[in-house]
């Protein structure tokens, strides 16, 4: 009975904290990758108009797309269902949508990286369902795609 | 083919137009990459068997509509747009579409 009753308790519990270490180190380690990342693009802008005034004229354009798919660990899971309860700003979330946003960004600018600008980025999120029930809860997918211009000459 | 996602080919001026193409995909995930995933939701991050499955679904929805527009003898597609809708649980819809020009 004990037995049973501390498994039942156990794992459940075991899965949280599990999910609390790694899922705080991998979200840590992803956001030095991003930093790191951005900091080698950033005279790479994106924009999100469709036209901008070139400094030369435009040799060539194409579509740049990148796309990730994240989910929020265990601990953050558990911890939003409290939040679900009052109401109010789900903090907990709101990293997991900006690391997944960033990372979608970075790796459009990445698909081609010899571009000297990103047109018309767009920015698309869709949530990920799955065919166990509540699996999917807390999975989406980011998209980001805009048109990469190359200049004429390096400005 | 130049696919764009702005008005215009930059550089490059339109002389003729053929109107909407489109290429779509449905797709589905195997048991296998669920089951992964699964595990991998417990600590969080990418799950990277859905993101490449995704990546697979869009590059042929993407290439349909390139043939699309070659059949009609276009050498770019432009103001390109990409939508994701879910037409069952575990199976979503791809859709790409946009308008086939020719450039000089």
């Amino acid at each position: 009975m004990s037995v049973e009753l501390l498994i039942s308790l156990g794992i459940p519990v075991l899965l949280i904290v599990v999910g609390r270490i790694v899922g705080s180190r991998i979200e840590r380690r992803h956001y030095e990758s991003i930093i790191e990342r951005e900091a080698l693009f950033g005279d790479q802008p994106a924009f999100s108009t469709k036209q901008f005034d070139a400094p030369i004229p435009v040799r060539a354009a194409s579509l740049a797309v990148g796309s990730v798919v994240v989910s929020v660990d265990h601990f953050k899971r558990f911890i939003s269902s409290f939040r679900m309860m009052f109401g109010g700003e789900v903090r907990s979330y709101s990293s997991l949508i900006d690391r997944a946003r960033r990372e979608a960004v970075l790796r459009m600018k990445e698909s081609q990286p010899d571009a000297h600008a990103y047109l018309n980025t767009r920015l698309e999120t869709s949530t990920i369902s799955s065919t166990s029930s509540n699996e999917g809860i807390g999975t989406i997918e980011v998209l980001a795609y805009g048109t990469a211009v190359h200049y004429d000459r390096a400005p | 083919m130049i696919l764009t996602n702005i008005d215009s080919v930059p550089g490059r001026p339109i002389v003729q137009h053929f109107g909407l193409v489109q290429g779509s995909t449905i797709r589905a995930k195997h048991f296998g990459r669920d089951f992964a995933a699964g595990l991998k939701n417990i600590v969080g991050g990418e799950l990277k068997g859905y993101t490449e499955l995704l990546q697979e679904s869009r590059a042929q929805a993407t290439s349909r509509m390139v043939e699309q527009a070659r059949e009609l003898g276009a050498n770019a597609v432009i103001n390109v747009r990409f939508t994701t809708s879910s037409v069952a649980q575990g199976a979503s819809e791809i859709l790409a579409y946009g308008t086939a020009v020719s450039v000089e």
